[in-house]
């Protein structure tokens, strides 16, 4: 039950992007194609399960042990970029289709801030093993959700008649705005 | 050849013409999400330009020493020195604000304005040069977050830095200290600009014709050099 509940409150009641505005870059660039965003919401989601596996690892295994958790950024940070490194390596060699999918995505979601926010977060919210890895299902699946939303509703604005200083960025921005609004009718659901 | 712009020019064009946030819509994030007050902006703003002033000194005095292949992982791990510095002071000098603005002090490692200027500037540009891009790139984003935070705090909480400046009849919009005020707020200063932007140009273009008296050409520009 409690996995549940964290669950829920990481995808929708805090999502990662319309309430902790983490991954804001990705979610204004490359949200303008509802099938670009789904393979970059899955690809975000599965580097981001492995980060929670790896960081909740290293921070309790190592940092904590030798008292040196001011090393924490640096070593997330490290681990981060790596991981990315190593699952692009390897999802090259075992599977050419889903590489052709998430390719082109991986080296963008290192310097996602979602990804670190993430392995920060578990430290913060002291989330034992289990808990850490559905932490990070949850936050991927809302990033994949408010993702999904938004290109849908940016294929849709394609034919708008938006005013033109309004264009591009603003109406993404004020789009992203109403979405939060919406999202916000989830407050309060359940408390963790 | 690259042209060498003044050194004023250097500093100034972040501050304005290529402003991280209104302009080129980076660094997004901590902007949106710290800005509920005034102060908090400006603490931010404070904390990622002491980042990158001083990840642009020391990335640009080592630029020739750093092999291209790891030059990523280099950046960020400076970055990241950096970052776990301002963090530690923050703590123990202000730690109503350390606990306010929370996990988006350490987010800075990620912020993509610090990575993306090390990357376009500091890596190919001598330190002096890298310092002044630096600084003016640091005040462009403090005026953003000033502004955003200014003016989020207003509409929603009648006060600017703690001191009330709306008459008491004025309804505080709860809206503007939530998260959906951050986007819709950020979304209508960005049109504004681009509103203006495009006034602009397009008076200079009529002054342009009513001086030459002539009828309407499509402006075609030559780049030369």
């Amino acid at each position: 039950m409690e996995l549940i509940l964290i669950f829920l409150s990481a995808a929708i009641i805090n999502n990662f992007v319309l309430a902790y505005f983490l991954g804001i870059c990705p979610f204004i660039g490359v949200s303008n194609k509802l099938s670009s965003a789904i393979p970059m919401g899955l690809a975000t989601t599965f580097v981001m399960v492995i980060t929670a596996t790896v960081t909740w690892l290293i921070y309790n295994l190592i940092l904590v042990p030798y008292n040196v958790q001011y090393l924490e950024y640096v070593s997330f940070i490290l681990v981060v970029a790596s991981l990315v490194q190593f699952v692009e390596m390897v999802v090259k060699k075992v599977s050419q289709p889903l590489y052709r999918a998430l390719g082109i995505f991986l080296p963008l979601i290192t310097t996602n801030c979602a990804i670190l926010g993430l392995a920060l977060f578990i430290v913060l919210k002291e989330y034992n093993f289990i808990e850490g890895i559905v932490y990070g299902i949850g936050a991927g699946a809302g990033f994949t959700l408010a993702i999904g939303i938004m290109a849908g509703i940016r294929e849709e604005l394609e034919l708008a008649d938006v005013p033109k200083a309004f264009r591009g960025a603003p109406i993404t921005l004020i789009v992203a705005g109403l979405l939060a609004l919406a999202f916000m009718g989830f407050a309060g659901m359940i408390t963790v | 050849m690259k042209k060498q712009v003044g050194l004023f020019a250097e500093y100034r064009k972040g501050v304005w013409s290529q402003n991280a946030v209104f302009k080129q819509g980076l660094g997004l994030c901590p902007v949106l999400a710290v800005t509920v007050s005034a102060m908090n902006g400006i603490a931010m703003a404070l904390a990622t330009t002491f980042v990158l002033v001083f990840s642009s000194l020391i990335i640009s005095s080592v630029r020739k020493i750093i092999p291209s292949q790891v030059r990523i992982a280099a950046f960020i791990l400076i970055i990241a020195t950096f970052v776990t510095i301002v963090d530690m002071v923050m703590r123990a000098q202000f730690p109503d604000l350390s606990k306010a603005l929370g996990p988006y002090i350490p987010l800075i490692v990620v912020n993509c304005m610090i990575l993306g200027r090390q990357e376009a500037f500091s890596s190919k540009n001598h330190p002096g040069r890298a310092l002044l891009d630096s600084l003016g790139i640091g005040t462009g984003f403090l005026i953003a977050l000033a502004v955003l935070g200014g003016i989020r705090e207003i509409i929603g909480e009648r006060t600017l830095l703690g001191v009330q400046v709306m008459p008491d009849f004025f309804e505080p919009w709860l809206i503007m200290i939530l998260p959906a005020g951050a986007f819709l707020t950020l979304g209508f200063l960005m049109a504004g600009i681009n509103g203006a932007a495009e006034r602009k140009k397009r008076r200079y273009e009529q002054a342009l014709v009513a001086e030459h008296m002539q009828p309407v050409l499509p402006v075609a520009e030559t780049k030369e050099g």
